[in-house]
C-alpha cells in the first residue's frame, strides 16, 4: 500500500514539474481567454437595454454576467483538452502497450496527470483569474454562505471527475473506431451549447430544458455556477449533487467497461 | 497578373482534387462547420426571444441582426477558405526552415504562402450565409436598392482584406519570434470584437474600445459596414464610416505588405 502511494506521489510530482515548464505561456493564455468575455458583457448589456423587464427568467444583468464569468471556473475544472485524442492515439499507434507492460493502471495514471495539470493551472491561473474577478467585482452581490460554498466546491470536484471519466470513455471508443476526432467534435459542439457555457440553461424553453437536464452535460458548467449564485437550493441542491455523483459513477464504470472489453480487441500495432 | 490567376486556379483545382479524394472527410468537415454556425444562430434565436434589438437605438432588430450574422459568416467563410489554412501553417514554415522552398520559387512569396491551399469545406458557411441573408431580406420589410446591392460585395471583400492583412501582420511576427502559437489565439480573440454591432461598445470602456477597433486596428468596420449597407435603408447609412472603410482597407493591405517584406529580411533559414 505504502509502495503504491509512493509511486502515485512520484508520478504526480513529475507531472507537476513537467507542467510548470510552460508557466509563462499558461498565464498569458489564461488572461487572453477572458478577451471574448468583454464582448459578452457588451452583448448582454445591449440585450438587457432593449427590454422593459429588468430580468430574463430570474437573471438580472449583473447575475447574467456573474454567471458567464463563473462558467470560466467550472470549465477550468471540467474541461479536459486533448484527453480523448491522446487516449485514442495511444490505441491507434500501439503505444498503449507501454501501460500494459508496466504495473501501472492507465486510467489512474492519466487521472493523476490531469490532477497535476489542473493543480499547476490553478496556481498559475490564480493571478489572471483574481485580476479579472477583481475588475468585475461590481457584478457580484457578495459571497455565498459557507454551506453553499461547500456545495459549490463539491460540485466543482465532481465536475472535474465527470469531465475526466466522460472524455476518457470517448477516447476509449478508439478501441473500436481507431479515430475518434469526429465523435469528439460532435461531443464538444453539444457540450458547448448544452453545458451552459454560452448562457444559463434555465432560460431555455421548458421542453428543451427537460431534454438538456436529462444529460450529464449541464453538470460540467451550469450546475456549479447555479449553485454558487443560489439558483439551486435545499432539496433540489442535494438531488443535483447526487445526480452529478451518479453520472461520475456511471462514467467510471463506462470507462472501465470500455477499457476491459477494448483490450480484448486491441492488437498493439506499431513499434 | 494573368499568370498569377492561372497559378491561383491551379491551387484551387489541386485543393479540390485533394478534398474529393477524401470525400467522406470533406462532408464531415462541411457538416461540422455548418453545425458550428447553426449553434451560433441558435444562441441568437434564443436571445431574440427576450430582446427586441441588439444595440441602443433599435437599429439591429431580429432580421437586421441576422443580416449582420450572415455577413460575419460570409467574411469568416472567405477568410477560412482562402487564407486561414495557409497562414496558420506559416509559423511552421519558419520554424522548420521550409520557407526556403517558397522563397526560391519565381513568384511573389506573399501570394504563394497566402493561397497555396484552399479549404473548400469553409465555403459551405458562405452558402449558409447566403441562405440566411435571403431569409432575412424577405422578412425585413424593405428591399435594398441597386446601389446597396453593388456596395455590399465590395465591402465584404474590403472586410476580408482587412482580416487578411491582420493575419499577414501576425504571421510576419512569427518570423521574428520563431514560433507564435499564442498570436493565432490572439487573432481569434481580437476578431471576436467584430462579431457584434459597433454601437454596443459604449460607455467609459466601450467607447475607447470602439475607437481603438475602428481607427487603430479597424476590425469593427469588417462586418459592421457591409451589414449596415444591406440591413439599413439608404438614408440611415453612415457614409463617412463607409468611406473610411475603403481607406482602412488600402492602409491595412499596404501596412501588412510592408511588415511582411520587412520580416522576410530577418528570416534566417532553419534547415541544414
Amino acid at each position: 500500500m505504502y509502495a503504491r502511494a509512493t509511486t502515485w506521489w512520484t508520478i504526480l510530482r513529475i507531472c507537476v514539474e513537467e507542467r510548470l515548464v510552460y508557466r509563462g505561456d499558461f498565464a498569458l493564455g489564461t488572461l487572453m481567454r477572458f478577451l471574448p468575455f468583454i464582448t459578452q458583457i457588451f452583448l448582454w448589456r445591449a440585450v438587457f437595454a432593449s427590454r422593459d423587464e429588468p430580468d430574463i427568467n430570474g437573471y438580472t444583468y449583473n447575475e447574467m454576467i456573474s454567471y458567464l464569468l463563473l462558467t470560466n471556473i467550472s470549465r477550468a475544472f471540467s474541461s479536459m483538452p486533448g484527453l480523448s485524442t491522446s487516449i485514442a492515439q495511444l490505441i491507434r499507434t500501439g503505444e498503449l502497450k507501454k501501460y500494459l507492460a508496466q504495473p501501472i493502471d492507465m486510467i489512474g495514471f492519466y487521472l493523476l496527470m490531469r490532477v497535476a495539470h489542473k493543480l499547476v493551472y490553478y496556481i498559475i491561473a490564480a493571478a489572471p483569474f483574481a485580476l479579472v474577478f477583481y475588475l468585475c467585482r461590481g457584478f457580484f452581490s457578495g459571497w455565498p454562505d459557507p454551506l453553499t460554498m461547500a456545495a459549490f466546491l463539491t460540485s466543482l470536484v465532481l465536475a472535474f471527475l465527470l469531465g475526466y471519466f466522460l472524455e476518457a470513455t470517448i477516447g476509449m471508443v478508439g478501441f473500436w473506431f481507431l479515430e475518434v476526432s469526429s465523435l469528439l467534435f460532435v461531443y464538444q459542439l453539444f457540450s458547448f451549447f448544452m453545458s451552459g457555457q454560452m448562457f444559463p440553461l434555465d432560460i431555455l424553453p421548458e421542453g428543451m430544458q427537460k431534454l438538456v437536464f436529462a444529460l450529464p452535460l449541464p453538470y460540467l458548467a451550469y450546475f456549479p455556477v447555479a449553485v454558487f449564485l443560489g439558483k439551486i437550493q435545499g432539496a433540489e441542491l442535494v438531488r443535483g449533487l447526487l445526480i452529478e455523483a451518479g453520472w461520475v459513477l456511471f462514467f467510471i464504470a463506462a470507462s472501465r467497461f470500455a477499457f476491459y472489453h477494448g483490450l480484448k480487441r486491441y492488437s498493439a500495432f506499431g513499434g | 497578373m494573368i499568370s498569377y490567376l492561372r497559378v491561383f486556379l491551379t491551387f484551387a483545382r489541386n485543393s479540390l482534387v485533394r478534398d474529393m479524394t477524401f470525400r467522406a472527410n470533406f462532408i464531415v468537415d462541411c457538416v461540422a462547420s455548418l453545425t458550428w454556425v447553426l449553434m451560433q444562430l441558435a444562441l441568437y434565436v434564443l436571445i431574440f426571444q427576450f430582446a427586441r434589438s441588439i444595440g441602443p437605438d433599435g437599429e439591429w432588430q431580429k432580421f437586421e441582426f441576422y443580416i449582420f450574422l450572415a455577413t460575419t459568416w460570409l467574411v469568416n467563410g472567405l477568410v477560412g477558405a482562402f487564407f486561414m489554412p495557409n497562414l496558420s501553417e506559416f509559423s511552421e514554415l519558419i520554424r522548420t526552415g521550409n520557407l526556403d522552398f517558397a522563397l526560391l520559387k519565381p513568384i511573389d512569396t506573399q501570394f504563394l504562402i497566402s493561397l497555396t491551399k484552399i479549404e473548400w469545406s469553409s465555403l459551405s458557411n458562405v452558402l449558409l450565409a447566403a441562405g440566411l441573408l435571403t431569409y432575412s431580406l424577405i422578412n425585413l420589410g424593405h428591399m435594398p436598392s441597386p446601389v446597396q446591392w453593388l456596395l455590399y460585395p465590395l465591402y465584404v471583400l474590403c472586410g476580408t482584406a482587412i482580416f487578411y492583412s491582420l493575419m499577414i501582420a501576425l504571421a510576419s511576427v512569427s518570423v521574428w519570434l520563431g514560433r507564435n502559437q499564442n498570436m493565432y489565439d490572439f487573432w481569434f480573440y481580437i476578431t471576436n470584437f467584430s462579431r457584434y454591432p459597433m454601437e454596443i461598445y459604449e460607455g467609459p470602456i466601450g467607447t475607447p474600445l470602439q475607437w481603438t477597433f475602428t481607427f487603430l486596428i479597424p476590425i469593427l468596420v469588417v462586418v459592421n459596414v457591409p451589414a449596415r449597407i444591406l440591413a439599413q435603408p439608404l438614408d440611415d447609412q453612415r457614409w463617412p464610416l463607409a468611406g473610411f472603410a475603403i481607406l482602412a482597407t488600402a492602409a491595412c493591405l499596404a501596412a501588412s505588405r510592408w511588415m511582411f517584406t520587412t520580416a522576410l529580411t530577418s528570416y534566417r533559414s532553419a534547415s541544414s
